[in-house]
């Protein structure tokens, strides 16, 4: 025990004189998590609350185009550009801003929609009613002389805009024009039949959604971007230890260090217990100095504070078990690689690849199919899905045994195949 | 009458992919309270057997006891028998000299003030006991062989390994070694002693091996293999006269 006490007393003294090694453990992991939040919240905030300008070019001027600016102005997600520099918008003027990427996106509403959308919804009701006898002939008739044609809605879209962005603004445009086409029917049914016959029409959703989330305290616990992105971030710090534990431990074999201890009387299991203890100190430290940032600073800078909901505990668990995975992994790499310039690299670019095998940027079920196998080989996804285990599905401790068992299982496979290693090597 | 310290059977040792044997068959014994010097030139196999000896390596055939033990039946034992002073530094740059005394002297067992007193008295020695609190990488190549030294010997061993103790320092930093390994072995360590410096060697050894190829060439004191080298003076006569001129650049 008194070996592995100075052992970790050696490593502790080690890393103190390291600034750089220590601005990488613990302020580089706090720029990141605040970064990644600030950006994710913006975000999310962009469908809600940030205004994004689109342009609309109308040639309509009816009442279909009148709605769209109406609603889009509304929505407080656009702001609707309809004039540059104080001529109206044209198609083609549109579409060289949007292509230059001078703006997000424009939308062209058509010659006459409105016309045609009402020509076309008159015609139908018509064609119903009479076929029910139940045409109003009180009631303006719209004559049915024309066939109506299709019309498109035309939009453009930087090429720079992520899918994700396209298709929300592709899904709330639709929705729109599917509420202009019910209430036009509706109104067609109003000017047909008259208004005491339609008097009983409701125009309100019959049917909504309503989220149902975990309770704790008779609390909902909603899950915001803090949430997400602290546990995530943390476990992405934890890992990122790979570079400077690898590097001290290939340190000690150029250094000549490792050849010393090698001749004292203390086993190579000690040497690694006492990296091992070190380093797990220092997961903890990030981790509660991650948590501490995302209780207490974030409200202060704008940011949702991250709920623990009573989560402390199983959250330090699960911290300390992927603070074991990181330490193997990085005893490992430290085991094998034979000079800094092998170790560092690749440490930082196997824990990005781990990273996002393991969900950290895209959620796992969004990856394709093979990736989503792969991803379960991961132990930050092993580390991610407990933490969001504790945190938003309110597990117990039995409920994230799977996790944590993963976890300490990939350590001890980790130490063993390094001294499995470091003893085929001294048998050279 | 003699006492073997170390007995050694037969030794070899190829590396991997390596075409000849870098110990070859080698038998020797050491006794207690020699210095025994192990010269050779370059790839002589010198290194290679001092790292068989220290347990860094493992033999590919033959056998050897230190103190009776062999690493085998009892690594601990050795371990706590032996202090090596490797080629390189082999100390913690960043670390102040008391702070990389204080953990290898506690890789030993050695706590508390014995291992104060021990770090302090070595240092006050070896001339460095101003220098107890500063950083190894501020020191100079005879400042940092001197705390090399240190570290191997803050537990006493029976038996001590150098690897080319003296090597880049200076006449001064050599002397002072040299005189402090004296001592070292006045009060009962063996030592082994592998080196370049072949008046060193002369001056410091009681007994010595010239080895080549893996192989001993000659053993005895260093009288003794002057005597029975032909037209030798010195040990540096002896030397070329059984290794020959040739450059040994490896």
């Amino acid at each position: 025990m008194y070996k592995l006490l100075m052992s970790v007393n050696k490593e502790i003294l080690l890393l103190r004189r390291d600034l750089g090694g220590l601005i990488i453990l613990f302020i580089m992991p706090l720029v990141l998590v605040i970064t990644i939040t600030l950006i994710q919240d913006s975000t999310f905030k962009t469908a809600t609350e940030t205004k994004i300008p689109i342009l609309l070019v109308d040639n309509d001027k009816g009442e279909i185009s009148n709605t769209v600016l109406k609603n889009l102005g509304e929505s407080g997600s656009f702001s609707v550009v309809t004039k540059l520099e104080g001529k109206l918008l044209d198609e083609a003027v549109a579409k060289e801003k949007v292509f230059d990427g001078k703006y997000q996106m424009a939308i062209i509403i058509p010659a006459e929609l409105s016309k045609g959308l009402k020509a076309k919804v008159d015609g139908n009701v018509n064609s119903i009613l009479e076929g029910f006898g139940a045409t109003d002939n009180t009631a303006a008739k719209t004559p049915i002389t024309e066939k109506v044609t299709p019309k498109e809605v035309r939009l453009y879209f930087d090429p720079a805009s992520q899918s994700a962005f396209k298709n929300a603004v592709k899904s709330t445009i639709d929705k729109m024009i599917s509420q202009i086409e019910t209430k036009s029917i509706y109104d067609a049914f109003k000017a047909q039949m008259g208004e005491e016959s339609t008097a009983a029409f409701n125009q309100e959703n019959y049917i909504s959604f309503k989220e149902i989330v975990p309770m704790f305290e008779n609390k909902a616990m909603v899950p915001n971007s803090t949430q997400h992105n602290v546990p995530a971030w943390t476990l992405f710090a934890m890992f990122f230890i790979v570079v400077p534990l690898s590097i001290n431990i290939v340190k000690e074999k150029n250094q000549g260090t490792q050849v010393r201890l090698r001749t004292n009387p203390v086993s190579y299991l000690t040497v690694i217990a006492g990296k091992t203890v070190t380093y797990l100190i220092i997961c903890m430290l990030q981790f509660f100095l991650m948590v501490a940032v995302g209780v207490y600073l974030f409200p202060h800078i704008g940011l949702p504070p991250l709920g623990l909901n009573g989560t402390f505990f199983l959250m330090s668990v699960v911290a300390l078990f992927s603070g074991f995975a990181a330490v193997g992994f990085g005893i490992l790499l430290g085991t094998f690689a034979k000079t800094q310039e092998q170790a560092a690299p690749f440490g930082s670019t196997s824990v990005v690849i781990l990273a996002a095998m393991g969900g950290v940027w895209v959620p796992v079920f969004a990856m394709p199919k093979i990736m989503q196998y792969i991803a379960k080989a991961s132990p930050m996804n092993w580390g991610l899905d407990a933490f969001y285990d504790v945190l938003l599905r309110n597990n117990t401790l039995a409920g994230i045994l799977p996790q944590l068992a993963s976890l300490f299982l990939f350590f001890v496979a980790m130490v063993v195949i390094s001294i499995l290693y470091d003893e085929k090597k001294r048998a050279v | 009458m003699s006492n073997p310290v170390i007995e050694i059977q037969s030794l070899s040792k190829k590396y991997k992919d390596a075409d000849f044997f870098s110990v070859n068959a080698l038998s020797l014994v050491v006794n207690k309270g020699e210095i025994f010097g192990l010269l050779g030139p370059n790839g002589a196999g010198k290194t290679t057997l001092i790292s068989m000896l220290c347990g860094l390596i493992k033999p590919t055939s033959g056998s050897f006891t230190i103190e009776g033990h062999t690493y085998k039946d009892d690594s601990y034992a050795i371990k706590k028998t032996i202090g090596v002073v490797p080629q390189e530094y082999a100390l913690y740059p960043t670390l102040t000299a008391r702070e990389n005394l204080t953990y290898f002297g506690s890789m030993y067992g050695l706590k508390g003030s014995n291992l104060k007193q021990k770090i302090n008295d070595s240092l006050e020695y070896l001339g460095l006991i101003k220098f107890a609190d500063k950083r190894i990488e501020t020191f100079s190549g005879g400042m940092k062989r001197r705390i090399n030294l240190i570290a191997g010997l803050l537990h006493e061993p029976s038996v001590l390994f150098l690897d080319e103790p003296t090597v880049g320092v200076d006449v001064h930093s050599k002397n002072v070694i040299i005189e402090y390994l004296k001592q070292v072995n006045a009060r009962g360590t063996t030592i082994i002693y592998t080196s370049h410096h072949l008046a060193e060697a002369q001056d410091l050894c009681s007994h010595i091996a010239i080895i080549d190829s893996g192989m001993i060439l000659i053993q005895g004191t260093p009288d003794e293999i002057i005597t029975v080298t032909d037209g030798a003076q010195n040990l540096e006569d002896v030397f070329l006269s059984l290794t020959g001129k040739e450059l040994r650049d490896v």
